[in-house]
């Protein structure tokens, strides 16, 4: 490792160092660490990450909302609830919605929160480009959803959105140019994010934090986010061609004048399969930490785990026709993607028999983190079986478009990833907000959840085989999908209690822990082993008072406990002699800055302008320009602020949703989150 | 040991401590690595935009009733080779001056660093220039954006690369404007070696697009 100090590279603070620069008065540089313009201009990457997660959880309730409207449509026979038309826009919105706006921001949520802290790290490589990939995710999201407002209504072509039902003659309200627009903003907050996060995990160990000893959520963000930037490009570009074909009258899926509507779906899978396990990996890595911690065991077979994720990482981008066997491709393309798409179960397969290898002969606590877990492991498995039938193409080829899919897809992402991101909430809750959630309550969620979705999507596979086509707007009763119809919509409708008695268990954890006086948790309430739980909790804002040396696999553990003569853990040291305390006065922190805000900002006025009328643009191009040029004339780092001069110790601070500023002298007193 | 991104309080050399001066694992700063893997990605953009090209090249030969149309004089009457040879000829020039303008900011050599600079943004901008006088002229020969697949393809795959050139020189005149600030030296001439690696690739791509293009039939 070189260890050379190397000058600063960054233009304006080079050797502008005294000088305070303002390029701007009105967005000067915020003193204050509380209260709204801590959390707009902040570049602290565990409060980006918070508002990543309270972003994408009010979309899985606009999603969730959609997918109520969707079932209670589907609840009977002819139903009535919605006409064909917002029935289209519905779906569609609910798949774009879940997918881009909850399940990759949930998880991109968990990484930037996590990752530095299981390296080491004080931020991220990049503090405000993370900034920015938060607030033009953000842009993304409203501007899409703004469809339904001032689009005349969503898009309405489904989540991939395939030519020619893309193109303006079957979709003539501007819902489909939101979705390209919209997908194109959203994929340019994670194209950003995951350039931060690798080079963050690349760069930023801390000291003997070698690759292989990082922890299994770590690898497989580290997986996820060189998938994001190697397919996001390629739907990039599917999208601008839907743009102008769309805006500026190109011919990309003018089937009349020869356009080869095949490219869109080309395109979109290139795209779309490494989304799959964009969407499942991270959910991987939490279930892959939560379930060694709760079994008092390591995980089993970490270099399997880790190598199985960059195996499933390399394959993802082979097996995307198997989205497209219906479509004519020919038999050859179609047996070597039915291969591909067999073996890629296999590497899956490692993970599963690792996690129950795992559990296998260990003391499982089976509490909410653990339980959800387990439930991924289950429930997977089954969305993990339904999968590799559709790898044999004759069957596929009778269950393409019909519910057995969406049965499948929702085994794999809600069953999967879902459950896998609300472990991860019920696990690492305390280190991000100072208490504990409730455990009865969640074991209520978990339960009524599992039974929920089994109710609503186990159905959906008899209901496909049976042959009804998904997408469909109602059915007939002589079809016979009256009654596993109805069980789906009884189920969906205790999935919603389940999500309802979650934020119960949000608003009743905090007032109980306000009440009992914010007893703290102390730093590893789980008596886990990595990093994270080395800090107090809530985590301080500059992370480590000293980063920690790093000699092993599980450090933090090997820490805590040794081994006896017959391969025993026992206890070599307290939790409280080994956790640091989180006091370190006068860290050096990348400072606040309202420029990733301001460039963001633009984006939307941008794309109002390429749907609508190109003068809006104009105010876009302006907001964007000041942003960018505002960041590049600005010091990353202003020369006089320290951070983290005085903490809130414990019992105190973490109190995220009560921005109220105290009243105590400026850069005093800076209660973390 | 490294420290990432800390520097104990009142030095007195905040500046030089900086989060961009800390040390890296792999020896390579964030910033030099996050342009490769930037850079990295963008390969897969132009390579969507480009099998898009291909494939509606060869499309367009087999559509019925495109044989005989004025816009299917493609490639053989159409476009200028020897006109755009000399405007690929310039832009690759473009990167042996931006090579000179690091190694003179290395040197500490502002006047060259400046001169060279400018001199890239200049072949730049008449590279830009050419397509702009290119496109120009395809539609007065009646091959707009919207006149078929092909046209359309070969519109997005160049346009997006001279956008790409575009905001090379926006990046290299920020440069520039950086320098007569004074804000550009040796100590941090890695920022300029990193806008020339964006400049180097987008060179590069317009070899390949040169090649997919212009030159196979």
């Amino acid at each position: 490792m070189a260890l050379v100090e190397r000058e600063p590279l960054a233009l304006p603070a080079g050797t502008g160092a005294g000088t305070a620069i303002e390029p701007l008065g009105v967005l000067a540089r915020p003193a204050t660490k509380t209260g709204w313009r801590s959390w707009v201009t902040t570049v602290d990457h565990k409060k980006i990450g918070i508002m990543y997660g309270v972003t994408a959880f009010f979309f899985f309730l606009v999603g969730g909302f959609e997918a109520l409207l969707i079932r209670l449509q589907l609840a009977q026979p002819n139903g009535s609830i919605l006409s064909a038309d917002v029935y289209n826009q519905i779906y569609t919105m609910h798949g774009v919605t879940m997918v881009f706006l909850v399940i990759m921001p949930m998880a991109a949520a968990f990484a930037n929160y996590l990752l530095p802290l299981q390296i080491g790290a004080r931020d991220v490589a990049f503090p405000r480009l993370n900034a920015l990939s938060f607030w033009v995710f953000l842009a993304g999201g409203l501007f899409l959803n703004s469809s339904w407002f001032i689009g005349g209504g969503g898009p309405d072509c489904g989540w991939f959105c395939y030519a020619p039902n893309s193109g303006v003659t079957f979709s003539p309200t501007h819902g489909v140019d939101f979705y390209s627009v919209g997908l194109q903003i959203a994929g340019a907050a994670s194209l950003i994010g995951s350039v931060n996060l690798i080079i963050t995990v690349l760069n930023m160990r801390a000291p003997g934090m070698s690759l292989f000893r990082m922890p299994v959520f770590t690898w497989m963000q580290l997986v996820v986010q060189f998938l994001l930037a190697f397919s996001l490009p390629v739907i990039t570009v599917a999208l601008f061609l839907l743009t102008f074909d769309r805006s500026f009258g190109a011919n990309f899926f003018n089937v009349a004048q020869g356009a080869d509507p095949l490219l869109w779906q080309h395109l979109f899978w290139i795209f779309g399969h490494p989304e799959v396990y964009i969407l499942i990996l991270p959910s991987f890595g939490i279930v892959s930490e939560i379930i060694p911690v709760m079994c008092r065991k390591p995980i089993y077979g970490y270099p399997f785990m880790v190598f199985s994720g960059i195996a499933i990482g390399f394959m993802g981008f082979g097996v995307w026709a198997h989205h497209m066997f219906a479509s004519g491709l020919g038999p050859i393309s179609v047996a070597a993607f039915s291969l591909s798409t067999m073996f890629i179960a296999v590497p899956t397969g490692v993970k599963i028999l690792n996690w129950m290898a795992t559990m296998w002969g260990g003391k499982i606590l089976f509490n909410t983190p653990m339980l959800f877990s387990a439930g991924l492991v289950a429930m997977f498995t089954i969305g993990g079986l339904s999968g590799v039938t559709h790898a044999i193409a004759p069957a596929d080829t009778q269950q393409t478009d019909t519910y057995y899919i969406v049965a499948h897809f929702h085994y794999v992402l809600f069953g999967g990833a879902l459950l896998g991101l609300f472990a991860g909430m019920y696990f690492w809750w305390p280190k991000a907000f100072g208490h504990m959630l409730s455990d009865r309550l969640g074991k209520w969620h978990f339960w009524i959840t599992l039974v929920g979705f089994n109710l609503t999507f186990g159905p959906m596979h008899i209901l496909g085989l049976q042959g009804m086509s998904r997408r469909i707007v109602t059915y007939q009763p002589e079809d016979g999908f009256t009654l596993w119809n109805r069980v789906a919509t009884l189920g969906v409708f205790i999935i919603a209690i389940g999500v309802l008695l979650f934020i119960y268990n949000m608003f009743h954890s905090y007032r109980t822990w306000k009440a009992a006086g914010r007893p703290n948790p102390g730093p590893d309430p789980w008596d886990a082993r990595s990093l994270e739980w080395s800090i107090p909790s809530p985590t301080p804002e500059h992370n480590f008072d000293v980063i920690p040396e790093i000699h092993a696999q599980d450090d933090f553990w090997h820490r805590k406990y040794g081994e006896d003569e017959r391969g025993r853990a026992v206890r070599v040291a307290a939790t409280e002699n080994v956790v640091q305390k989180g006091d370190a006065k006068g860290v050096h922190l990348p400072s606040p800055s309202y420029f990733p805000l301001v460039m963001a900002a633009g984006l939307p006025f941008i794309g109002y302008g390429v749907i609508f009328n190109r003068l809006i643009a104009i105010p876009g191009v302006l907001l964007f320009l000041v942003g960018i040029f505002g960041w590049a004339f600005e010091p990353a780092t202003e020369p006089d602020d320290h951070h983290g001069d005085a903490h809130g110790s414990d019992g105190h601070g973490g109190d995220d949703h009560d921005g109220a500023a105290k009243a105590t002298p400026a850069t005093e007193e800076a209660p973390v989150g | 040991m490294a420290e990432t991104m800390t520097a104990p309080a009142g030095t007195g050399h905040h500046a030089e401590h900086d989060d961009h001066a800390h040390v890296t694992n792999t020896g390579i700063s964030n910033e030099k690595l996050g342009m490769w893997l930037f850079l990295g990605s963008e390969c897969l953009l132009f390579g969507g935009l480009i099998s898009t090209f291909l494939l509606y090249k060869k499309k367009l030969n087999t559509f019925p009733g495109f044989e005989n149309t004025t816009v299917n004089k493609l490639g053989a009457n159409l476009f200028d080779i020897p006109f755009t040879s000399v405007s690929s000829f310039v832009l690759l020039m473009s990167s042996l001056t931006m090579v000179l303008s690091v190694s003179a900011l290395q040197r500490d050599d502002l006047r060259r660093t400046r001169l060279w600079l400018l001199a890239t943004a200049l072949l730049g901008s008449t590279f830009l220039a050419g397509q702009v006088y290119e496109f120009t002229a395809f539609v007065k020969e009646g091959l707009g954006f919207t006149t078929n697949i092909f046209s359309s393809a070969f519109f997005t795959l160049t346009g997006f690369h001279g956008a790409h050139v575009l905001i090379g020189i926006i990046i290299l005149m920020t440069m520039y404007a950086l320098s007569m600030r004074g804000r550009l030296s040796s100590r941090n001439a890695e920022a300029l070696e990193i806008a020339g690696l964006y400049w180097h690739f987008v060179d590069v791509v317009w070899v390949v697009i040169f090649v997919v293009v212009y030159l196979i039939k």
